[in-house]
């Protein structure tokens, strides 16, 4: 099994990706109760990036068929909601489309309601909804979904809790290093204030980041309201290739 | 401040919420190979919390070598390894925090400063209650030697190193291993920063 690996001590050059210091949500955040148990208490090991970590899932393609992307028509007939188009592009931190990258989003209907057995919100489902999307971004890094807003919900973090409206996101990037889940929120939600999951993340900048901007160019007449959300997945350090060699 | 201004800011992360099982399960996720492949081993463990408690709501992701130690991925200097070998694996935890992956055993890998890494997997947690993922490994407790030679593994204390390391379970068959993931507690996973 260990035949001709090529592990000339130092000789192994590959890329190294940024690490994204002070972006993330503390894993230990007191205001959202849920972490209490469950967050680790031990200081996280520093990990080398080898090829490990520098090399990732490449799926995609096989996975996903146009009519994923729309949440809207894949039942007998339309969800109720408000229409909205929501698109943009990943890149990395360097400025570097992501193309070719699975997108994977889920949701509440919009009464706020999520078609999961564990959702007891007093809220409607909707036969029409099932709140899951899938794409894959285009040579550009591009993605665009087609769904209804999400409605804001009730939870039991603290007294009279509400959810702003959101709609989660799962991207793969093309490196184990690059792998992210988030959210992405409305722009002007009045309920962002009081949320802890909102506000886990230091700092109004990188809040900011992950709130989506209503854009004309976007909006379908007479049809849909559009929102455009640009995702950045962690970067490659510049050093390691010689010159001429770098790849995408 | 990050000690690298980066040209455009990173998307922050945020947790799955409780209502994962919308979005991302995948009918043929766990199997890295199908059921029944030739040398195919099963990887089942447990989620729990820190008073010991299932995670029944958690997804582990598993990402690996194939059996040569090469990666299906353009970034391998060494070039691209088997092509239809997947590498990737993710279970949702059922109601006991239970998950489970069915593979093949990847091969060692050159480490990044020298030397060379055991098999493992690098593994991704994610769940309600974690604003990130949390990621951790498994090696294999019958690579003994490999073990005691990689990087990795090295620089973990020794009381803490035996939680990277998956156990036979040889009544749940040939090829059968069990680890689970302690999110907290006396015996918490080590978990990295990558």
């Amino acid at each position: 099994m260990t035949t001709d690996l090529p592990s000339a001590p130092g000789r192994l050059r590959l890329p190294a990706y940024q690490r994204p210091a002070g972006v993330h949500p503390p894993l230990d955040s007191p205001a959202y109760a849920s972490s209490a148990l469950r967050a680790p208490r031990r200081p996280l090991v520093p990990l080398a990036q080898g090829l490990t970590e520098i090399t990732g899932p490449l799926l995609g393609a096989e996975r996903v068929t146009a009519a994923d992307a729309d949440l809207t028509t894949r039942h007998g007939g339309e969800p109720l909601g408000e229409r909205i188009i929501l698109a943009g592009q990943v890149r990395d931190s360097g400025g570097r489309p992501v193309p070719d990258t699975l997108i994977e989003i889920w949701q509440a209907n919009a009464a706020g309601r999520y078609a999961h057995g564990v959702d007891d919100h007093d809220a409607p489902l909707d036969p029409n909804f099932d709140g899951a999307g899938r794409c894959r971004t285009d040579a550009d890094g591009r993605y665009r979904f087609i769904t209804v807003k999400p409605g804001a919900y009730p939870w039991q973090n603290h007294h009279n809790a509400w959810r702003p409206a959101h709609v989660h996101f799962s991207l793969f990037g093309r490196a184990f290093t690059q792998r992210l889940i988030t959210q992405m929120y409305f722009p002007g939600d009045p309920l962002f204030g009081q949320d802890p999951i909102f506000n886990s993340v230091p700092g109004p900048a990188a809040r900011e980041r992950m709130i989506a901007r209503f854009d004309l160019g976007t909006t379908q007449p007479g049809w849909a309201l559009g929102y455009q959300w640009d995702i950045v997945l962690r970067g490659r350090e510049a050093t390691p290739f010689e010159p001429g060699e770098e790849r995408r | 401040m990050s000690p690298h201004p980066l040209p455009h800011g990173l998307t922050p992360s945020q947790t799955v919420g409780p209502f994962l099982a919308i979005g991302l399960p995948w009918p043929d996720g766990p199997f890295v190979v199908p059921d029944g492949t030739p040398g195919a081993v099963s990887i089942s463990g447990r989620v729990l919390d820190g008073a010991g408690e299932p995670v029944p709501d958690a997804l582990v992701e598993t990402w690996q070598a194939a059996p040569d130690g090469t990666f299906a991925h353009p970034d391998d200097p060494r070039g691209p390894g088997p092509a239809g070998f997947r590498g990737f694996g993710r279970c949702p935890t059922g109601g006991d925090g239970g998950y489970r992956i069915i593979t093949l055993r990847p091969g060692p890998v050159p480490a990044p400063g020298g030397g060379t890494e055991a098999p493992h997997l690098d593994v991704s947690v994610f769940a309600r209650g974690l604003l990130d993922r949390v990621v951790t490994r498994i090696y294999f407790p019958d690579e003994e030697a490999a073990n005691g030679a990689d990087p990795v593994l090295a620089a973990i204390p020794g009381d803490r190193r035996a939680t990277l390391i998956a156990a036979a379970d040889p009544a749940a068959g040939e090829g059968a291993f069990r680890f689970d993931i302690r999110l907290q507690g006396g015996r918490e996973t080590v978990f990295f920063d990558v």
